[in-house]
């Protein structure tokens, strides 16, 4: 069922964020046949950028309305509980991973993979690896966004409030953050050693730009990015993107890069968001609003529907599709990774992700019926997707 | 299952270490274990010295535990390999193995080594430990930048080794970064690259060897490092074969 929100919701959103957890899922399979369909195969852009992208976009959709009718302070209380939502929904999969290496330490040896049995260790320790977890100091394999999505939404009150009274000023800022995460390098601690794989002062930029797309500055440059300029150089740019991806996949074509172009480019960061590829994302982000225009019909088709619905309940969504990404590789390992199977287990992914959607929608709208429930629940949740 | 596949593989495995040497099963990956940079030095010090001297430098993966391992790991296979492709060239391939070791552990020794070893070759074998541990996947760049100016300006040609393919830890350990770093660093410096995780991956797919298989027994470890040192005497002898070819003058 549609959600209960006002016209101006933008479908698009949904069908997007849930496709980009459907890629998400296949992506976290290592050695997946099917994920060789998926966007960063493609181009230099994946799914975690349309994902950081739409969630700032709704965080400031839902909260930006709440901070407007009652306040900064009320506002701001929801974003946190928001974050400790995510939080606790982290903790729930970290606890997953350990049960899964937890049995793969005890099923499996082999004098061939000594130096890989060397991630057990962090079983040996678990007064360490526990605490440091907690301090999403230690985050396994696959389980970065959540900590950046903590992350940015601790930070989000005080930006989403200089959005709201000067939204240049708030994306000039922005800007500046990433650049100077560039230039002197700060990132978060991480253990055993390193930092955070997704830099959240640099990722920060996709999400404040989401939320400043929200609050009009998608209706400010619509215009602009809708004409015909734009629209030709995004093209050239995906193009131009496409070919380069095809020189990692058959290395034959790599010698077809100028010398100085691979200087110029490489490496492409994914940790601080390289420019490359937040261009990548711009680009079809462009094509995608000039194509896909918000009042198509083919949104409220039976046949984009469970996107849409992944879309609506991304967190849920989200934590499902990385432990079914567990679960499917502990079937590739026992059971069987013929390419049938990793077909079959990659469509029974997502239908699994989609009916576990269908079913919160569904929870919602008997406890939105229900007698004496809340009055008017103001939860990112029904506002049309969550934050 | 997997689990009750893994005792015929163990006897497949007893039988193919036997006449592992000219097992053809290897050779289904050849065209993996390419060189795509000369190596001019090691062709300097076979055409001028009659001497290679071969130095790996490497993790828990560049040697097998146990009784003889050493013995059956690759780098000893390779020295009896090399030995054999070139007669009359008295090659000798010393280790610095040492498991759970970083690249950057490995970079700092380096200086010392060159000094008193003086080896034309060095394999270089990093990545899973850095990224088990997590080593900032930017650092280990520039270890690995560092690591091969300083192999080179020391005299010794380079050929950096990648991870194992290891289905069963590949949802557990992040290697993709580190292995596009290296190939990064691999591609800006001009120096081989022995792409392991490659191989070993064809391998498995075909069917070569079943990496899946839950065994305490050497034999199909064995017989893996002989073809891992079979594919990399084949990327050294490509390596040798087009510094003859396109004479480059050793900086």
């Amino acid at each position: 069922m549609a959600p209960a929100t006002p016209a101006q919701r933008d479908l698009r959103l949904d069908l997007f964020r849930g496709l980009a957890l459907w890629l998400i899922f296949l992506d976290h399979i290592p050695s997946n046949v099917v994920s060789w369909g998926t966007i960063r195969n493609f181009g230099f852009s994946d799914a975690a950028e349309i994902f950081i992208f739409i969630s700032g976009y709704t965080a400031a959709f839902v909260y930006g309305r709440a901070m407007l009718e009652r306040g900064f302070i009320i506002a701001g209380a929801r974003i946190l509980k928001r974050a400790w939502q995510i939080y606790v929904a982290h903790m729930f999969l970290f606890v997953i991973y350990m049960a899964e290496i937890a049995y793969v330490s005890s099923s499996f040896e082999n004098p061939l993979y000594h130096e890989e049995m060397g991630i057990f260790d962090f079983l040996k320790q678990p007064d360490v690896t526990l605490i440091q977890a907690l301090m999403l100091k230690f985050k396994p394999v696959n389980m970065d966004v959540l900590p950046l999505y903590i992350a940015l939404l601790l930070g989000f009150p005080p930006i989403l409030w200089l959005l709201q009274k000067q939204a240049t000023l708030a994306l000039a800022a922005s800007a500046l953050l990433y650049a100077l995460t560039w230039h002197f390098g700060w990132n978060l601690a991480a253990y055993p050693s390193g930092s955070w794989w997704f830099n959240p002062f640099a990722w920060q930029l996709l999400f404040v730009l989401g939320a400043w797309c929200a609050l009009g500055g998608a209706e400010r440059i619509g215009r602009f990015i809708r004409s015909p300029i734009v629209v030709a150089l995004a093209i050239a740019y995906l193009v131009f993107a496409l070919a380069i991806v095809m020189t990692w996949h058959f290395s034959s074509l790599a010698a077809y890069v100028p010398k100085w172009l691979g200087e110029a480019m490489y490496p492409i960061d994914k940790v601080n968001l390289d420019v490359l590829r937040i261009a990548h994302f711009l680009a079809l982000a462009a094509i995608i609003v000039r194509f896909v225009h918000p009042s198509w019909p083919g949104l409220h088709s039976v046949w984009l529907r469970p996107a849409i619905l992944c879309g609506q309940h991304s967190l849920e969504v989200f934590c499902l599709g990385i432990f079914l990404s567990f679960a499917g590789h502990f079937v590739f390992n026992e059971v069987s990774d013929a390419v049938y199977m990793q077909v079959l287990v990659s469509a029974l992914g997502i239908a699994i992700m989609c009916a576990a959607a269908a079913l919160m929608s569904w929870y919602k709208t008997i406890e939105g019926r229900s007698p004496g429930s809340r009055s008017k629940p103001p939860d990112a949740d029904l506002a049309g997707g969550e934050a | 299952m997997r689990r009750w596949s893994a005792a015929p593989v163990a006897v497949l495995a007893c039988m193919g270490a036997a006449f592992a040497a000219e097992s053809p099963d290897c050779a289904v990956a050849a065209h993996l274990a390419v060189a795509d940079y000369p190596l001019p030095r090691v062709a300097a010090a076979i055409d001028r010295v009659r001497q290679l001297d071969v130095l790996v430098m490497g993790a828990g993966s560049s040697t097998l535990a146990g009784p003889g391992g050493t013995d059956l790991a690759y780098p000893a296979r390779l020295e009896a390999i090399l030995a054999k492709q070139w007669p009359g060239v008295k090659t000798k391939v010393v280790t610095n193995v040492k498991s759970r070791r970083s690249a950057a552990e490995m970079e700092e020794s380096f200086e010392k080594i060159l000094i008193e070893q003086k080896p034309a070759l060095v394999i270089w074998q990093s990545g899973t430990v850095d990224a088990i541990t997590g080593v900032d996947p930017e650092e280990y760049r520039a270890t690995l930048n560092e690591g091969v100016e300083a192999l080179q300006a020391g005299g010794a040609d380079v050929v950096l080794m990648n991870m194992q393919y290891s289905p069963r830890t590949e949802s557990m350990i992040a290697i993709h970064a580190y292995a596009d770093n290296m190939r990064l660093v691999s591609q800006q410096r001009e120096v081989p690259l022995f792409d392991r995780f490659a191989i070993m991956r064809h391998w498995s797919e075909l069917g070569t060897f079943d990496l899946y298989a839950a065994t305490k027994k050497l034999e199909m470890a064995a017989r893996i490092h002989d073809c891992i040192a079979q594919l990399l005497a084949d990327l050294v002898h490509d390596g040798v074969k087009l510094s003859r070819d396109q004479p480059k003058a050793i900086q």
